[in-house]
This record gives structure tokens, C-alpha cells and sequence, in this order.
């Protein structure tokens, strides 16, 4: 059996559980919830804290989705989970500006890590205070060549697009590396 | 869709640079503490400001300018009270008290200096409406928004901020391929011509402030500046060791990884 996998990125709360529970074919494994208690917060600092989903692809090949958050919290995370990653989302709450400095920050670690495909998701795009899709990108300071995609992450026809613009990206990319 | 938010969040600053590359055309609301202002744009291009309730008419302006005494203001005042702007103007013009140079250059300051006080601006909510421009009786000026904004990054006095905008200074910079983006129209001083000559994807943002002997938060406000006037873009630093990650990549046998991806593609839509 192969395993391949892909990693979902952003900042607390952009919809990265949501994303991978909407296509997930098991109940996703969620470490975010341990914030909400004292006892808990203090696990925070040591436990893993990832998402986890699967999506079987035939007989020999597995997906795996990890969500991890925010890299500025957890960036030792970011070395462990990208080992042998396909490619990358990065979720973006549309709604709260407040988070685009931090996922302006993450997605100028992931420049750093250029040879690696990605896509943002803007999430939340169903939401009346939503930011545009094309003002994100420049909010976002977004390469024009990396893909921003309209994004709801509780909706799966919404989230296969975006998992499928990625694969298309991880192709392309192979393309120009032949 | 809203284009709404705190300063806190989104500065001045960077606004201005989402409405100059975007070339949007309506009017920004923020509103402050203790005042509001209004900035409108057309195209991208700063048009008008209003800070509060100065006096942002065409009189109130020419007189905190000196060209018209406040003598002479109030006489005005008595005679053509119930003319527009653009009348007024006119009328001046005609007289031969001001040239429409006068006129712009005027309102061109006095829109500049309320731009350049809402910099300072670090809370407050904001709001920017498509397309709600000043009457048509309002004299506009057209100005780009490039060296308004770069100059708007030198009064950054917010460390803290620019640290998280820019964290990673072994990244390098590289010139945008943007029509309209040309870095000789910028009124840059001798400090950010220096950082410009090195820019380079083989030079760090590090190596660029060493180079000229600046400290961490000298190079960042002006790469910060840099930035937000959409001049230049951030980029690995060529010949930078690659990460863990990407040198497994190339291990992997790239048939293999392309009949992979295909299987992946078919999966999902499918589900």
C-alpha cells in the first residue's frame, strides 16, 4: 500500500478541520479543541497538534490530509509534515483581516520552500464580509502564478476544486521540471 | 463583498497599496478615536482626503495655503457663498488672483498632508465603498499612489509591526514585473537607492543591510515601503540551501509521479 500526502496550512480558525472533514473518509483526527480547556492548554505546548484525514484511492494508494496550524505557533511542525508532501494548501478566513498578517507570514516561509506546489484557499467566500478574492491576493502579497481559489470549506464540491486545482499545479510543475 | 476591517490589522499603508494595484475607484472611510477621514480614489490614482471637519473647501484650503488671506477669505465668502468649488476656481482664475496651477498645487498639498496624518493612523476601523465618489463640484487632483506610499512607510514607527510583516530577512527581493511599476518614477532617497542598487535574487535581504551598514529595522522599513508600493516582491534567496522537503522530491521517480497524481485526480473527482 502507497501513501501519499498533502498538507493543509493557515492561520487558527481559517478552516482547515472543516476542509478535511468535508472530504475525509473517516472521522477527522482533531487536536485543535484542546485549547478550550485550562488542563488542556497547558497539553498544548507538548502535544502533536495536527488534523488528520484519509481519502482511499484504490487498492494500493492512499491520501492522507494533515492540518496543521498556524506555523508561527507550531512551526516545529512544519519540517515533520512536509516530509514527503505532495503539495500544500493554505487556508484563508476571507472574513477576518486580523489573520492576514499571519498568513502573509506563512506563505512567506512556503517562498522559502519554492519547489513545493501550493494553492491558498479563500475561505468563508459564502460570508457576507468576505474580501474578494482578487483583493486578497494582493493583500496576501500572492505570486500572480500561484492559484487563489474561491473557497467553502463545509461545502465538498468546494473543497475537491480546491484539492484538484493543487494536483493540477503538482502536474504543471512536473511538466516544467521534464 | 466588503472591503472593511481595523487598522490594527490591515495599516494605512497597506490599503493604499491594495487600491493602487487593484486601480480601484471609490472611497475609503476610516474612522479614528477621536475623527473620521474620507479618501478617494479613481483608477488607483489619490483624487481627494477629508480629515473630520476641517475645512476641506476649495476656500479653506487656498487660505491655509497663504494664497488667500483671511481678509480676502471672508470677503470672498460675502460674494459667492452659493458657488461650487470648481465655480470658485473659475472665478479666481478669471480675476487673475490664482493660476489653475495655483489652484492644484494647493489642493494637492493640502490632500497630501491629510493623507500623511492618517499614516500615524494604528486603530480604527475602515471601510472602503466602490465606486461613492465626491460631488462632481469638487475639485480632484490625480496623484500616484507609489511615492505616496513609500513615503507613508518612513513614518512607520510601529518595530513590532514591521518585524511580523517582514520575519524572515535571508529571503531576497526581486523587482515586479508590473505595468506601471517603474522604480525611476519613485522619489527614493539616497538610503533606499542604496538598498535598490542590491537587489538581486542572488543578494539576502541580510546581505543587503550589511552591506550598507544598516541595522535590522533600517533595511525592513524600507524593504516594508518597498513592498507595499508594489515595486518589489519577496523571493528565495538563490543558492540557499533547499529544504528537507523539496530535495526528497527530487528522489522521487517522476513517471511514477505523474501516473500517481492522475490516480489522485481521478479519485477525487469522482467522490
Amino acid at each position: 500500500m502507497q501513501t501519499v500526502k498533502m498538507v493543509v496550512t493557515g492561520p487558527f480558525n481559517s478552516g482547515k478541520t472543516e476542509f478535511i472533514r468535508s472530504v475525509s473518509e473517516i472521522d477527522v483526527v482533531s487536536t485543535e479543541r484542546s485549547i478550550s480547556s485550562e488542563a488542556e492548554r497547558v497539553k498544548e505546548t507538548t502535544t502533536v497538534a495536527m488534523d488528520f484525514g484519509r481519502i482511499t484511492v484504490d487498492d494500493e494508494l492512499v491520501l492522507y490530509l494533515f492540518g496543521t496550524p498556524g506555523q508561527k505557533r507550531f512551526d516545529f511542525m512544519w519540517e515533520i509534515l512536509s516530509e514527503g508532501m505532495l503539495g500544500f494548501i493554505v487556508m484563508v478566513d476571507s472574513n477576518r483581516p486580523e489573520t492576514f498578517r499571519e498568513a502573509r507570514g506563512i506563505l512567506q516561509t512556503f517562498r522559502a520552500y519554492a519547489p513545493t506546489p501550493y494553492v491558498v484557499a479563500a475561505n468563508k467566500q459564502d460570508m457576507e464580509d468576505a474580501w474578494e478574492v482578487e483583493d486578497l491576493r494582493i493583500a496576501l502579497k500572492l505570486d500572480s502564478k500561484i492559484k487563489m481559489l474561491p473557497c467553502i470549506a463545509t461545502k465538498k464540491d468546494s473543497v475537491k476544486s480546491v484539492l484538484l486545482e493543487l494536483l493540477y499545479s503538482i502536474l504543471e510543475e512536473m511538466g516544467e521540471v521534464n | 463583498m466588503a472591503l472593511k476591517g481595523n487598522l490594527r490589522d490591515f495599516s494605512v499603508v497597506q490599503l493604499f497599496n491594495l487600491v493602487n494595484l487593484a486601480g480601484k475607484t471609490g472611497t475609503l472611510t476610516l474612522e479614528g478615536p477621536n475623527v473620521a477621514a474620507w479618501v478617494s480614489f479613481r483608477d488607483g490614482k489619490l483624487i481627494h482626503a477629508q480629515l473630520g471637519n476641517e475645512d476641506g473647501t476649495l476656500l479653506g484650503v487656498l487660505t491655509k495655503a497663504g494664497k488667500v488671506r483671511p481678509e480676502q477669505s471672508k470677503l470672498i465668502k460675502g460674494h459667492a457663498s452659493d458657488k461650487s468649488d470648481k465655480e470658485l476656481g473659475l472665478l479666481l482664475i478669471n480675476a487673475g488672483y490664482l493660476t489653475q496651477q495655483d489652484i492644484l498645487a494647493s489642493i494637492q498639498h493640502y490632500v497630501l498632508d491629510v493623507v500623511y496624518r492618517l499614516f500615524a493612523w494604528v486603530d480604527g476601523f475602515f471601510r472602503f465603498d466602490n465606486d461613492v465618489l465626491p460631488p462632481d463640484d469638487h475639485i480632484t487632483v490625480r496623484l500616484d499612489l507609489e511615492n505616496v506610499i513609500i513615503e507613508g512607510s518612513r513614518r512607520i514607527e510601529q518595530i513590532q509591526s514591521l518585524e511580523d510583516e517582514i520575519p524572515n530577512l535571508d529571503l531576497a527581493l526581486n523587482f515586479v514585473e508590473r505595468p506601471g511599476a517603474n522604480i525611476r518614477d519613485v522619489h527614493l532617497n539616497t538610503q533606499e537607492w542604496k538598498v535598490v542598487s542590491y537587489i538581486n535574487p542572488k543578494n539576502s535581504i541580510r546581505q543587503i543591510a550589511k552591506t550598507n551598514k544598516m541595522n535590522e529595522t533600517e533595511i525592513r522599513t524600507i524593504v516594508y515601503g518597498l513592498l507595499e508600493a508594489g515595486l518589489v516582491e519577496i523571493v528565495r534567496a538563490e543558492g540557499a540551501p533547499m529544504p528537507a522537503q523539496a530535495e526528497q522530491f527530487e528522489k522521487v521517480n517522476k513517471v511514477e509521479r505523474e501516473s500517481l497524481v492522475n490516480r489522485l485526480i481521478d479519485r477525487i473527482r469522482s467522490m
